[in-house]
């Protein structure tokens, strides 16, 4: 009889009930949306941003990360590939030979990054065969070099002219070779587009001396936010002879900028939900207010002031819950769509975000997180709050409250 | 063998003061009253507004604190209880009627008599016989699932003496239950309780203005400034019944 007394005490005042509600769950629907876009556009940036160039895991030989030398690179190894790849969450593996070098043309040089790659697989980690804007993708057996347009630019080199590559190799032998150029690349970040250049494989080995020997393999996963996990259980399986990084360790800058967007989202979900703070306590004063007499009246036939607080907790965390519910259902089918049809920016915000080499779309997330956290965070609210009615009503003197 | 350790005696108060604190002026309340009130009793309290009436009920029923003195309900010295085990003690020995009817208006005539033998933790069964049973002799067996904003100022105030009696306590406190009735409704109320009192044997004790409270009482005790004036016995025959 205790919840139907509860239930029904709720419904006593139907509109104060319904407008506390209604409160609930705008709030609770505005900081699900705002979490959700939050959450897709994050995890997009960092899914952006992680394929871009480093992947979301890297083996390295140790020590590789702190001095990064072609002596510190590792000799190829097949069963280090094949567990890698064996991993269920890895989706590929794809190897890396790199190292700075000079690249110079009749008259001028600069200085860049030379990668070594597998023109087969890596794609599938960087999608670097959409990247081209002139000429064409490497071959396999290819005796090519892909440059960043910038780069190409600077030196005032096209396609099908000649790069020359003079740098220090494996163990300081030197390395120079001349390369035609295949085609040219366009990244979307200035620094990379300056200073880029991809040779296949056999190539990057033979130039710098460094037979079957790679500086890193970089994993693709089935989900960036899987790093972590992979990372620690990689780690674990290789036994300290390799150093596993994931994405944080390898770019932490962007993880910074990610942490920071959180920060601030947390911030504006503080204030909101210290808006319906105030809406659940201004219902649950009224109501101490308006119910002091018939609370007197209660523990005066022998209700125990303990039995009634919990009755009015329940009445409050059931508002607050209620609300919390209805604003999760209601922002399903809202999320549901949006992640179906993200948002897409048009005219010159487009524009600015394709130049910072960004996806100029909202995407929205739909983590089951984002939906219980709400209720969770509004459940909390309703027990700190109700703190104030418990302390109230064990504090009740009948004479007094039915004296009002 | 102290007067309130005899057998029939429900209720004795000893030297029972009450002094609200009204900073330069306390006001003594109730002012040393000995009282005894054996069982089966119909009493009343009378007295002008602010004789203390209310005050000495509240003292009689565990409400309040006494600032001097002692009060024993049956064998039991209340004024030593502490707030919890007095909350115990009023769900188990005393039942209350109010002048504003004061029933849950969100639960049933059935619910409010109910929900006192479920702070007891009765059994369904008993509850079920005990809630019938009282609504057949307050005669609202036919408004069981009306709520109080359904029934008149008489009925639930006859509905309020259903869960007062509910508990089985020792004594039922009335403070003013007929201030807020018309005459007729006043008389079936009253009705109602006389008969309880003459077939159940079921202590009341009433504070009240009103004068046709006082022609059904027993026992008249008049209050002038917190104390007991005078003590009137009525004869058994003055009391009508219908």
């Amino acid at each position: 009889m205790f919840l139907r007394l509860a239930w029904r005490n709720i419904w006593r005042n139907k509109r104060r009930t319904i407008i506390t509600m209604a409160s609930v769950v705008f709030a609770v629907l505005l900081a699900i949306l705002l979490n959700s876009i939050k959450e897709g556009v994050l995890y997009k940036l960092q899914e952006n941003v992680v394929t871009f160039y480093t992947g979301a895991v890297q083996i390295h030989q140790n020590g590789y990360w702190e001095d990064q030398r072609l002596d510190n690179s590792f000799a190829q190894s097949d069963s280090l590939f094949e567990l890698a790849k064996a991993h269920p969450d890895v989706n590929a593996v794809v190897p890396r030979l790199e190292t700075f070098v000079l690249a110079a043309s009749e008259k001028h040089t600069r200085g860049c990054m030379v990668v070594g790659i597998d023109p087969q697989t890596e794609p599938l980690v960087t999608s670097l065969d959409q990247k081209i804007v002139q000429g064409s993708y490497l071959e396999n057996n290819d005796q090519g070099i892909l440059l960043s347009e910038g780069l190409a630019e600077y030196l005032k080199l096209g396609v099908n002219d000649t790069v020359v590559l003079l740098g220090q190799g494996y163990h300081g032998v030197s390395a120079t070779g001349k390369y035609a150029i295949r085609g040219l690349i366009k990244f979307a970040s200035p620094e990379l587009n300056k200073r880029m250049a991809y040779l296949p494989m056999h190539s990057a080995q033979n130039l710098f001396g460094a037979e079957n020997r790679f500086t890193a393999l970089v994993l693709d996963l089935t989900s960036v936010v899987k790093a972590e996990k992979v990372e620690e259980e990689l780690a674990l399986t290789l036994e300290g002879q390799y150093e596993v990084m994931n994405w944080k360790t390898l770019l932490p800058e962007l993880n910074q900028v990610l942490e920071g967007e959180r920060a601030e989202n947390v911030i504006f979900l503080m204030v909101l939900y210290l808006l319906i703070s105030f809406g659940i306590f201004g219902t649950i004063l009224m109501m101490i207010v308006e119910r002091q007499y018939e609370f007197g009246i209660l523990v005066a036939i022998g209700m125990r002031k303990l039995k009634l607080s919990r009755m009015v907790i329940f009445e409050n965390v059931m508002i607050s819950v209620i609300g919390a519910i209805i604003g999760t259902v209601l922002s399903v089918p809202v999320v549901g769509y949006f992640y179906r049809y993200p948002i897409r920016i048009t005219g010159k915000l487009e524009e600015a975000y394709r130049n910072f080499g960004f996806e100029p779309i909202f995407y929205f997330s739909i983590e089951p997180r984002i939906f219980y956290s709400q209720t969770i965070v509004v459940l909390s609210i309703a027990l700190i709050l109700s703190i104030y009615p418990l302390i109230k009503i064990m504090n009740i003197k009948p004479v007094e409250s039915m004296r009002q | 063998m102290d007067s309130h350790n005899h057998e029939n005696c429900v209720i004795h108060t000893e030297d029972l003061t009450k002094i609200y604190d009204g900073g330069a002026f306390p006001v003594r309340a109730v002012n040393d009253v000995h009282l005894h009130i054996e069982k089966g009793e119909f009493t009343t309290l009378v007295g002008p507004s602010g004789s203390g009436k209310t005050t000495l009920l509240n003292l009689i029923g565990g409400l309040d604190q006494p600032t001097q003195g002692k009060v024993w309900v049956k064998d039991v010295d209340i004024s030593t209880l502490s707030k919890s085990q007095l909350i115990d003690f009023r769900l188990h020995n005393i039942g209350f009627v109010f002048q504003a009817y004061n029933l849950i208006p969100v639960l049933t005539a059935r619910e409010n008599i109910e929900f006192v033998m479920l702070l007891q933790k009765r059994s369904k069964a008993e509850r079920k016989k005990r809630v019938f049973q009282l609504l057949r002799e307050i005669g609202m067996e036919d408004k069981i699932n009306h709520r109080p904003a359904q029934l008149s100022g008489g009925q639930q105030q006859r509905v309020a003496v259903a869960r007062a009696l509910a508990s089985k306590p020792q004594f039922v406190l009335a403070d003013e239950p007929t201030a807020n009735l018309d005459s007729k409704t006043a008389k079936n109320l009253l009705d109602t309780m006389v008969k309880l009192n003459e077939e159940e044997h079921i202590t009341f004790i009433f504070s009240t203005h009103d004068q046709r409270v006082m022609d059904r009482a027993r026992r008249v005790i008049t209050l002038v400034d917190g104390a007991i004036a005078s003590d009137e016995l009525k004869e058994e025959q003055h009391i009508i019944i219908g």
